[in-house]
């Protein structure tokens, strides 16, 4: 879909959908497991994760003729580890109770594979405008997936969204029950697995 | 009647075959045909293996295995639900209100399965798979009788799909998909399916005065030391014979460890279970129980000094050593990694039951653990025949 287009654009869109994170890179996939009990929670995740993933491609694009070789690691590191704690700061002055769910997972963003992997396989390699659009496409990839699966985990598995009781009354009167399962990591596996189905799938089809 | 059926059958062909309206389907109506009729075509490239036990024969004779615990499970039902609601529990009400709960489910089953497999047959254009008809059967009979009928459906849709048609169909799934399945409801609804509710069928009537209607296995899991499990049990009037013979509130088809006794032998006697893992079972869960019972003392756990011989008539264990164990896809091939694998499974059992406090009953959570280790299992073994061959070389 973004074969005529701008480099920039085709960043975006692959890591969007071609190239997703999680469903083609297989990446970032144990956060991807424990923030999305809730929607709320992978919503913010997503933001604060696009941000950094984004900032962090921006910066060392920039800075990719001036990185030596042989400690790239580190200083890629050190931007991120920078952009982490900006984000998990900014969450905890505005918005500390999620900022308490997500726990540590913010933090771990640093450890997070996509931002790693995106900053040595593309912003090493490509200018600061490609690379800001590249982190934003798989930020936003990630987030998809992520709020996708926190839909269905948290309406199955709480019969709520974003916290608001959305499955009736009436139906758990006539038997209806929450799946407790859906509160599990494993249903996440699952889940996450029945998305790469339908992924490669349609992506098959396009060919 | 052969030939009425003959007519239909052929009459229906041109639909089913390459071109006709109805082609993508064809793998159901090659079902239906297979059921009464052997097929025509035979196998054209070797190996041949000269035998009358096809697939479709195999599972057909594990069904006809299954069928007493059908029946029996009908009239358990019944008479638990009888004897609960405080009426006299005659022979034939007990089989009448059996019936009532338990064939809604098997139909839910056999209908809700049937559509998956007719569905990736037809995509995926594979034949239907008999191992469909031991798992839909296989499925109800591990479940409670209060299992409502949506929860079923679900549970079967999981077990076939996830557990069986995402890995490609029969043959290539290394779980039991029945077990996927109820594994599935296991944690999905743990409050029905764990053994904390009441297992027995109401039929929305009130029960009497004093039922509990605990399961044996969820009576034992309660019991506070000083006092013995045995003791518990007897007083809830579950002493060893009505366990072994299965007339208490349990699964559907598993109280009767006499039945399963009598399934695993002919089993046996006709070459489709393996009796190495039925035995490796039994041994295990017997060793492990011996062995927890030099530990037992004053304070420590009732489950240690509990006979051995519980363990085996309590709950699932005989229904899953011999039936779900032995599926012969989802465990090992090799001779001897079969005895490890049932010998595991019994001790795994035990040892869910007695240490873990969340799950009373072990036999599925075990049974599903060694499938995932089978071909492991299967591979030491090769490596061990491969080296005692290079050293005798």
């Amino acid at each position: 879909m973004a074969s005529k287009s701008s480099p920039a654009m085709q960043a975006f869109g692959q890591g969007l959908w071609s190239n997703n994170p999680i469903a083609v890179q297989v990446l970032g996939i144990c956060s991807a497991l424990a923030v999305t009990v809730q929607l709320r929670t992978a919503i913010v995740m997503c933001l604060a994760l696009t941000a950094v993933l984004a900032g962090s491609n921006l910066i060392i694009s920039a800075l990719r003729r001036l990185i030596p070789r042989n400690i790239r690691i580190i200083v890629e590191l050190c931007v991120i580890s920078t952009l982490v704690i900006i984000a998990d700061e900014l969450l905890r002055a505005f918005l500390y109770d999620v900022s308490k769910q997500l726990s540590v997972f913010v933090g771990l963003i640093i450890t997070n594979c996509i931002v790693m992997g995106r900053a040595e396989a593309f912003a090493l390699g490509n200018p600061p405008w490609p690379a800001f659009m590249d982190g934003l496409g798989n930020g936003l990839g990630y987030g998809a997936v992520l709020i996708a699966v926190a839909f269905f985990r948290e309406l199955f598995g709480a019969g709520k969204l974003l916290g608001v009781q959305v499955v009736p009354q009436a139906f758990y009167g006539a038997g209806y029950q929450n799946m407790g399962f859906m509160l599990l990591a494993p249903a996440a596996f699952i889940l996450i697995g029945l998305l790469v189905w339908v992924q490669r799938e349609l992506i098959e089809r396009q060919k | 009647m052969k030939r009425l059926l003959q007519r239909f059958f052929d009459g229906r062909r041109p639909h089913f075959t390459p071109g006709g309206r109805l082609a993508r389907l064809h793998p159901f109506f090659d079902a239906m045909e297979t059921v009464f009729f052997a097929p025509a075509h035979t196998t054209r490239i070797g190996p041949h293996v000269r035998d009358s036990l096809d697939v479709k024969r195999f599972m057909t004779l594990v069904i006809v295995c299954l069928l007493p615990h059908l029946f029996f499970g009908i009239y358990n039902v019944g008479y638990q639900s009888l004897t609960a609601t405080g009426r006299p529990p005659q022979f034939l009400a007990a089989c009448l209100v059996g019936l009532g709960a338990v064939v809604p489910m098997v139909i839910v089953t056999y209908v809700v399965g049937f559509f998956w497999e007719v569905l990736f047959a037809a995509v995926r254009r594979h034949t239907i798979s008999e191992g469909l008809f031991v798992s839909c059967m296989l499925f109800p009979l591990t479940l409670p009788p209060t299992t409502p009928l949506w929860q079923v459906a679900l549970g079967i849709s999981f077990g076939i799909v996830i557990g069986k048609e995402v890995f490609g169909g029969t043959g290539r799934n290394f779980l039991n998909p029945a077990l996927t399945g109820r594994a599935f409801l296991f944690f999905a609804y743990p409050v029905q399916m764990s053994g904390d509710a009441v297992w027995t069928y109401m039929g929305g009537r009130a029960a009497v005065d004093g039922f509990s209607g605990a399961t044996p296995l969820a009576l034992a899991a309660a019991v506070e030391s000083p006092a013995t499990i045995q003791a518990v049990l007897h007083e809830a009037h579950y002493d060893f014979w009505t366990l072994f013979l299965g007339r208490y509130a349990g699964s559907i088809g598993a109280t009767s460890t006499l039945l399963c006794l009598l399934g695993a032998v002919a089993l046996i006697l006709m070459g489709i279970a393996s009796y190495r893992t039925i035995i490796g079972g039994i041994l295990g869960i017997l060793a492990t129980a011996a062995l927890l019972n030099l530990f037992a003392g004053p304070g420590a756990s009732p489950w240690l000094e509990l006979n051995p011989l519980y363990h085996l008539v309590m709950g699932g264990a005989a229904f899953g050593l011999a039936y779900m164990a032995t599926d012969p896809v989802s465990s090992p091939d090799m001779e001897a990694a079969r005895w490890i694998y049932g010998f595991l499974i019994g001790v795994l059992t035990v040892l869910i039951r007695v240490f873990n406090p969340a799950f009373p009953e072990g036999i599925m959570l075990a049974i599903l653990f060694m499938n995932v280790f089978a071909p492991l299992l299967d591979h030491f073994v090769i490596q061990a025949r491969l080296k005692r061959r290079m050293i005798r070389t």
